[in-house]
């Protein structure tokens, strides 16, 4: 009896940080924040229960555009950093050494012991018009007058496929890592030649890195602020952005509570029609990685 | 050197340096058509890199490797009608069985109703025809080797290649597909080559077998060769179980030498192996069969019947029961082990330890080698 006792109280004990941490730290604030974005102003400090703010943000296309806009932008930091992740976590985990892998993977988490913001200001101090590139540019004799990198889409993208490039290469070192080498050699005897053995062998193997690594990148993208605001300036419009605006520019909580719901299901119905378009389940994807 | 059609597979001279370590040292062999061929030897002794190098994967650093009379050297690996089947079999556990046996026809670029009837022929071939739809993790062991079979027969290669295929699988399983294989291999009549380090299976299934060691072929024979006649003191160390002593010559005659072991043993042997015959004094190695050592109770009216009869007293150590391959281990009089085998029938004329038993031997089963 006393045994059963102490059993499960230490694993009320192991259970308790998590447990309070998912209920304090997410349940908690997600329920007040749902809460306040089904509520009304129709006086001040008189609130009603109502649909009205979800209701504005269909009405309004520079809200839907904009998160459209972060959507589909996204979308494209999530396939460039698959596009080069994919080599490169392919090389750390099946070609290079035993030695030299560890090495390279420092290399990869080497920018992660930085901050963002000072990453984003160093981007910004190489790509304003006064910065590094441009100024050797016109000292090269290559352009005439200073050019402004920044605050355009491309070096956006740019800039979050950087960011979030790590999150896409750890998944598919581990996935890869795990493939037997027999298997692309298998591959190769068979008759297969380097696309077929790529197509038909490494990518259907590698899928379920591949979508937990996808997953990550356009959630962080999708949800990032810094970078957009920082390297796009105030034409960025990422939808983030027009978040913070409701709630600190223009103080309507119940605005921006209703934006964030609204994001939350953009990006879960995105994930859940990539799932879908790639057969495979949440389950095995994040098991696997 | 000849090229010879007759032949699926030749290795002439192949070398294979990994800086200053020799893998493969100067091989040379021919496999003639439909045969199955072993390749034995212990591990680190250079078959796998032998058999990658047939597949492809590795370049000879000198020699040339010949597939029906074509050298296949610079031909990349998806390129030769050489299949292998892995270690680990290496089947593609994101497709069913039917896909992993299409992939290699899928490469080749047959139509779909060829690859279908193909597929379906070679399940039945295997005798697993229900097994197409099933994904791989719900294959039993001895199904997968089966189907990873399958996946190379189904392309009609020119020799297979099988690198230890039996070693995942448990005795009973490893027993039965060692006639599988054979059966199989005579079913599709084409060149099997099956590395492997374990004797039973190479012994069992080969027409030949080549023994390796250090990169280089010891010998090349049929089982039954290898077995009785060895070549070298490591072939007769290797293939089968053997007592070996060391010692040096005290008397030479014609072909026989009485050899003098370290512990003071005194036995007549016939002379093995192309180093000659060694002259009074030579260190030898001598080896002995347990099974040509005959244990008999010790009844006091011991004598030579033959003068090449090695007869010696013991005390029996311990009984090693096997049901039919049940062993003695005997101690002799230098206090040193002999192993010899022994019929047990239950009855009350078994062998029990602490026995005095007389052992004996021709002369002519004391393989002796030069060292």
């Amino acid at each position: 009896m006393m045994q059963k006792d102490i059993k499960r109280l230490s694993l009320i004990l192991l259970f308790a940080p998590f447990a309070l941490w998912i209920v304090l730290l997410i349940i908690l604030p997600h329920v007040g924040m749902l809460f306040i974005s089904l509520r009304e102003k129709v006086a001040p400090r008189v609130y009603e229960f109502g649909f009205s703010n979800y209701v504005n943000f269909f009405t309004e296309p520079i809200y839907w555009n904009t998160l459209l806009r972060t959507g589909s932008m996204s979308l494209l930091v999530t396939v460039l950093a698959l596009l080069l992740g994919f080599p490169i976590a392919y090389y750390i985990a099946k070609i290079a050494g035993n030695r030299t892998r560890g090495a390279l993977f420092l290399m990869c988490l080497i920018p992660l012991w930085v901050s963002d913001l000072i990453r984003a200001f160093g981007w910004i101090l190489l790509l304003r018009e006064t910065g590094v590139i441009s100024s050797s540019l016109q000292w090269a004799g290559l352009i005439d007058a200073p050019i402004e990198f920044l605050y355009n889409d491309a070096t956006v993208i740019m800039g979050l496929v950087y960011t979030v490039i790590l999150f896409m290469i750890v998944p598919l070192v581990s996935t890869l890592d795990g493939m037997d080498n027999a298997m692309i050699e298998a591959g190769y005897n068979l008759g297969g030649n380097g696309p077929t053995v790529l197509r038909r062998i490494i990518i259907p193997y590698a899928m379920p890195g591949i979508v937990s690594g996808c997953i990550v990148v356009f959630m962080l993208t999708a949800g990032s602020y810094l970078t957009p605001i920082l390297l796009g300036g105030k034409n960025s419009s990422w939808f983030t952005e027009q978040i913070y605006d409701q709630f600190i520019t223009r103080y309507n909580w119940e605005s921006g509570a209703a934006f964030g719901f609204v994001l939350l299901a953009f990006t879960s119905l995105v994930i859940w029609i990539g799932l879908k378009l790639s057969g495979q389940t949440l389950n095995s994807t994040v098991a696997r990685s | 050197m000849q090229s010879n059609t007759e032949n699926d597979l030749e290795c002439i001279q192949v070398k294979r340096h990994f800086g200053s370590v020799r893998a493969v040292d100067n091989v040379s062999f021919e496999i003639p058509k439909g045969s199955f061929f072993s390749i034995l030897g212990p591990s680190g002794c250079g078959k796998t890199t032998l058999m990658r190098m047939i597949a492809g994967f590795e370049q000879p650093t000198s020699g040339d490797i010949r597939i029906k009379g074509q050298s296949v050297v610079g031909t990349p690996p998806n390129r030769r009608n050489v299949k292998m089947v892995f270690q680990h079999l290496a089947l593609f556990p994101m497709m069913n069985v039917y896909e992993n046996i299409a992939y290699g026809l899928r490469c080749a670029g047959a139509s779909k109703e060829v690859i279908r009837t193909k597929v379906h022929d070679v399940l039945e071939r295997i005798s697993l025809p229900d097994v197409a739809g099933r994904e791989i993790t719900q294959l039993s062991g001895g199904q997968k080797q089966r189907i990873a079979i399958a996946r190379c027969m189904v392309l009609d290669p020119d020799v297979l290649l099988l690198d230890e295929p039996l070693g995942a699988l448990d005795l009973k399983l490893r027993e039965a597909m060692k006639i599988e294989l054979k059966l199989l291999q005579h079913q599709f009549d084409t060149t099997f080559v099956y590395i492997t380090h374990d004797q039973s299976e190479a012994l069992v299934m080969s027409d030949n077998v080549a023994i390796m060691n250090e990169g280089k072929f010891v010998q090349i024979g049929t089982p039954q060769e290898l077995y009785h006649k060895p070549a070298a003191a490591f072939v007769a160390g290797f293939v089968g179980d053997t007592n070996r002593w060391s010692g040096r010559v005290s008397r030479v005659e014609g072909t026989i030498v009485e050899v003098e072991t370290g512990a003071g043993l005194t036995m007549r042997g016939s002379v093995r192996g192309s180093g000659g015959v060694p002259s009074v004094g030579d260190a030898v190695n001598a080896f002995v069969r347990p099974e040509f050592i005959t244990a008999e109770r010790s009844d006091g009216k011991a004598g030579k019947v033959d003068a090449n009869q090695n007869v010696i007293e013991g005390k029996i150590d311990s009984i090693l029961f096997n049901g039919a391959n049940s062993r003695v281990l005997v101690r002799d009089q230098a206090g040193e082990l002999i192993e010899a085998d022994v019929v047990l029938t239950g009855g009350t004329q078994d062998l029990k330890p602490k026995d005095h038993v007389t052992l004996s031997w021709s002369a002519e089963q004391t393989m002796s080698f030069a060292v």
